[in-house]
């Protein structure tokens, strides 16, 4: 493999930090194949590339989760040996993960002091916690009650916590594992916002992600990894989205998905009035109501936690309605009332739920196990009395091959395939049912740009042979590029309907924050 | 937190119980040289006693019988992600269903009151684990906390039963009446004598084969059967399970009464293969020692087969060995069955860690000298 330069080569100044030749194997994997970083002091430096391509792997190497077989690191000009999560503190390094580390019910002051309280009795410490809390407050601007209870927070701020986090224990360098992934692009930008004035503070930030647009507003420099090797370093100022998308999958990749118009005829799903209680019984979907009509793709917006996913779970019959009801070709299909998700499989509803690990998939598994989810009462799949696992197996290799499942080996523990794959088998198990009606959300989530494509295309294709598909999505250049018509939920109810033409991410912006369509709209026209 | 391969299934379901049975020998061994005896010894006469003649092979498969059927039971409801403690329970009531059944049906003939004994046993067993099971499923009450209260009452209705329902008028010893001689459970060493092959006589009978024949049934069942595979569904992933229709609720109660069923079996082998009445505490608690045999036997019928063999080979060669050196009591061979458990169930995962580190470092350098 052979090794390109650090851009950011400036001769006298130190990097804050640098890797020198990293390699490490798990068993057969070769994870990071003798990785060269140089990250500058004072900059905002993005590591891009697919799932599995070795980015989170080398960042768990810089924060001492992993120990690397071979190479070194080094922190401001000096050999660190990180073996744990305080080595790295101790040389400055601060993480933000991608999953918050927080005790929901605990104040920001006591999450922040939480590991470093500073002696055996609790005020000590907490009154001079909250006078350096203050001062970074201040400094960067985070806005931040220091005796909000973590729990009551939202997304946005409960990540800002971890940032607190993390400059509290002395970080000079932060990492950030995927942090827009739960935000909403207002929250985003002002993430980008805060990650700016600790720039200017001198900090160093190292921003990992799969999204390109967001390495192009928020970074001064940017790496490349593919396949575990360091591909590419780039100034973000000379590179572009194309570029980049290319030297991360190591060809041409389509950004922008190619579909024709949409020819909507029958409804197949309407949903009337439909409200959805969680187990605590607060109503988490209001009064949906909404139709999807055969040979259409409807998307549905908003930021994770709105109501979506109770809505998608009441649909395919996981979640009982509490009022309102769902027709599917004119029968009512209301969840709860004796029809559940194996009754509305046979009716013809798939469902690709949004949380993969936890939902679609058993990830203890063999993958034929997997592929049979749901479908395990198919004639085709019985033999006397028993599994027949020889045509479960053919079946499974079937889809295999139809959705270029990889490694194509039915006999592989699921949880053994990247995200990109376990998802590509979710899909070909619902969509090559041939249903009427598929419900599909977060298609993409931990999926790498070459599956995406795949999958876009797949659900297109779904629609084209006139299917009707609900797509929810939190990633608002999916639902934008797949959706032939766009409705936003937002506390739990659907506040408007954006046609897919007339959409921008600005008024969707808005709309998911709550603000209603027509001002959404107005507020765009004077910008 | 390094990142590790996975373990082959020799080291998984082999070396390491293997290693956790000898330290848990090991450290029999130290309580041996404490209390002043020579652990060599002890071992010598565990083992033959266990297997040295002809009757101790007798004895040591009777009581594998009991172990493989609690050891099943345990294991069906833990791929339900169930922790069922209540074997002994239920296998006690399930004791009540085959007595009632040859007490009061004995006019029938020995092949139909098999099956009508084996169904009541399973009836008996089945329905004591379904109130637990019920509470877990619909109103969330924990099978453990359930199970062992369920233990308690059994034992205390059975006493109540045997000292005032099922003790023959005259009797002094609160046990019931023996079952008719036709519907007794064939011993091996009779059926062997029929054959024209001499054995010694010992309590291993006809249930010793059922036992294996219901082995091979539960592995078809979890492995092979659309309920098997939802059963597994639910205890890998509920939230899964109901996704694709299977409601967790149901494949818990399903489970636990299936668990209860493999259970009772033990009373087959106790009551109509050795002792022929019903005895109190005849359970004597095989039902928790299935805990142990299942999760060393990795809750595969297989394994469970091997478990349950060396716990029978412990429970028969202490035996011997607290008749052969006095100083050396019941209690002491409790002793060392206990620490069999703790080490080889308990403390499962005590050796896992670092031999998973051993095997990952030697296949990295075997990766490597391939590659070079």
């Amino acid at each position: 493999m052979h090794q390109m330069h650090g851009a950011g080569e400036t001769g006298a100044v130190q990097p804050a930090i640098e890797l020198r030749g990293i390699d490490k194997r798990f068993g057969a994997v070769h994870a990071n194949k003798e990785i060269d970083l140089k990250v500058d002091k004072g900059t905002i430096h993005g590591i891009v590339g697919e799932n599995g391509a070795g980015k989170s792997t080398l960042m768990s190497i810089l924060y001492g989760f992993y120990q690397a077989d071979a190479g070194t690191i080094h922190v401001d000009g000096k050999l660190c040996e990180i073996n744990g999560s305080e080595d790295a503190i101790a040389v400055g390094i601060g993480m933000v993960h991608q999953h918050f580390m927080l005790v929901e019910t605990f104040s920001v002051l006591e999450n922040v002091i939480l590991g470093v309280e500073g002696g055996a009795v609790l005020r000590d410490g907490v009154e001079k916690a909250r006078e350096e809390l203050k001062r970074l407050e201040r400094e960067y601007s985070l806005n931040i009650d220091p005796d909000a209870i973590v729990g009551d927070l939202s997304v946005g701020l409960q990540q800002r916590v971890e940032i607190l986090k993390a400059l509290y224990r002395g970080a000079e360098i932060l990492i950030l594992d995927e942090p827009t992934g739960v935000l909403t692009p207002q929250e985003a930008d002002h993430l980008f916002r805060i990650l700016d004035t600790l720039k200017e503070q001198g900090k160093t930030v190292v921003l990992i992600t799969h999204k390109l647009r967001e390495i192009m507003a928020a970074t001064d420099n940017v790496s490349v990894m593919r396949q575990g090797a360091m591909v590419a370093h780039r100034k973000t100022a000379e590179t572009s989205p194309e570029e980049l998308s290319e030297l991360m999958v190591g060809r041409k990749v389509l950004l922008r998905l190619e579909k024709g118009e949409s020819n909507p005829a029958a409804t197949v799903l309407k949903v009337d009035n439909l409200c959805v209680d969680n187990a605590q019984g607060v109503r988490k979907v209001k009064n949906a109501t909404f139709t999807v009509r055969a040979g259409e793709i409807v998307g549905i917006a908003g930021v994770s936690g709105n109501g979506q996913s109770e809505l998608l779970e009441a649909l395919g019959g996981i979640r009982s309605a509490s009022e309102g009801t769902v027709e599917l070709n004119r029968q009512d299909v209301t969840a709860g009332k004796g029809v559940d998700a194996a009754e509305l499989r046979r009716r013809g509803v798939a469902h690709v739920p949004e949380d993969r690990h936890r939902m679609a998939m058993v990830t203890a598994f063999s993958a034929k196990e997997a592929a049979i989810l749901g479908y395990e009462d198919d004639p085709a799949y019985q033999k006397g009395g028993l599994l027949d696992w020889d045509a479960i197996s053919a079946a499974t290799a079937n889809m295999m091959s139809e959705f270029d499942v990889r490694p194509d080996n039915p006999d592989l523990k699921a949880a053994n395939f990247s995200g990109g794959n376990q998802q590509k088998l979710v899909l070909a198990r619902e969509i090559m049912r041939d249903p009427e009606l598929l419900l599909v959300g977060q298609p993409t989530r931990g999926v790498d740009i070459g599956a995406i494509e795949f999958i876009h295309k797949r659900i297109v294709a779904m629609r084209d042979a006139g299917k009707a598909v609900l797509l929810v999505s939190v990633e608002l250049d999916e639902i934008m590029s797949l959706a032939d018509r766009i409705l936003v939920m937002c506390d739990g109810a659907i506040i408007g309907e954006v046609a897919a033409s007339e959409a921008n991410e600005r008024v969707l912006g808005l709309m998911m924050a709550g603000v209603d369509p027509n001002e959404a709209k107005a507020a765009e026209g004077q910008a | 937190m390094s990142k590790t391969v996975e373990l082959p299934r020799w080291i998984d379901v082999g070396a390491l119980p293997l290693l956790n049975l000898l330290l848990a020998l090991v450290v029999s061994g130290l309580v041996v040289l404490a209390i002043g005896e020579n652990p060599v010894q002890v071992v010598e006469i565990l083992l033959y006693g266990a297997f040295g003649y002809e009757e101790a092979w007798g004895y040591t498969l009777y009581y594998t019988t009991n172990f493989i059927f609690t050891g099943l039971a345990f294991a069906v409801a833990f791929h339900c992600g169930l922790f069922n403690i209540g074997a002994e329970g239920q296998a006690y009531i399930g004791g009540l269903g085959v007595t009632l059944a040859a007490l009061y049906l004995d006019f029938l003939p020995f092949p139909i009151m098999l099956v009508v004994a084996m169904l009541a046993a399973m009836i008996f067993g089945a329905a004591w684990a379904y109130i637990p099971a019920y509470l877990q499923a619909r109103r969330g009450s924990h099978v453990v906390i359930t199970t062992i209260m369920f233990n308690f009452i059994a034992s205390s209705l059975m006493v109540y039963l045997l000292v005032n329902v099922l003790r023959p008028e005259g009797s002094m010893t609160p046990e019931s009446e023996q079952i008719a001689e036709h519907l007794r459970l064939p011993f091996i060493h009779d059926i062997a004598a029929a054959l024209g092959i001499d054995m010694a006589s010992s309590p291993l009978n006809l249930s010793f084969v059922y036992a294996i024949v219901i082995s091979v049934m539960v592995w078809l069942f979890i492995w092979h059967t659309r309920w098997g595979y939802a059963i597994r569904t639910v205890g890998a992933n509920a939230v899964a399970a109901t996704y694709a229709g299977l409601e967790p609720g149901r494949f818990i109660i399903i489970a636990m009464m299936i668990s209860g069923a493999l259970s009772s079996f033990v009373a087959l082998n106790e009551v109509m293969g050795v002792q022929h009445r019903l005895l109190i505490d005849f359970t004597a608690g095989y039902g928790f020692v299935g805990i142990a045999v299942a999760l060393m036997g990795r809750n595969h019928p297989f394994g469970i087969f091997l478990a349950a063999l060396l716990f029978g080979m412990l429970y028969q060669g202490g035996a011997e060995l607290s008749f052969e050196i006095p100083t050396i009591s019941n209690d002491m061979v409790v002793v060392i069955q206990g620490l069999v458990i703790l080490f080889t169930g308990a403390m499962e995962h005590m050796f896992r860690p670092r031999v998973t580190k051993i095997y990952t470092a030697w296949r990295l350098r075997q990766d490597a000298g391939e590659a070079a």
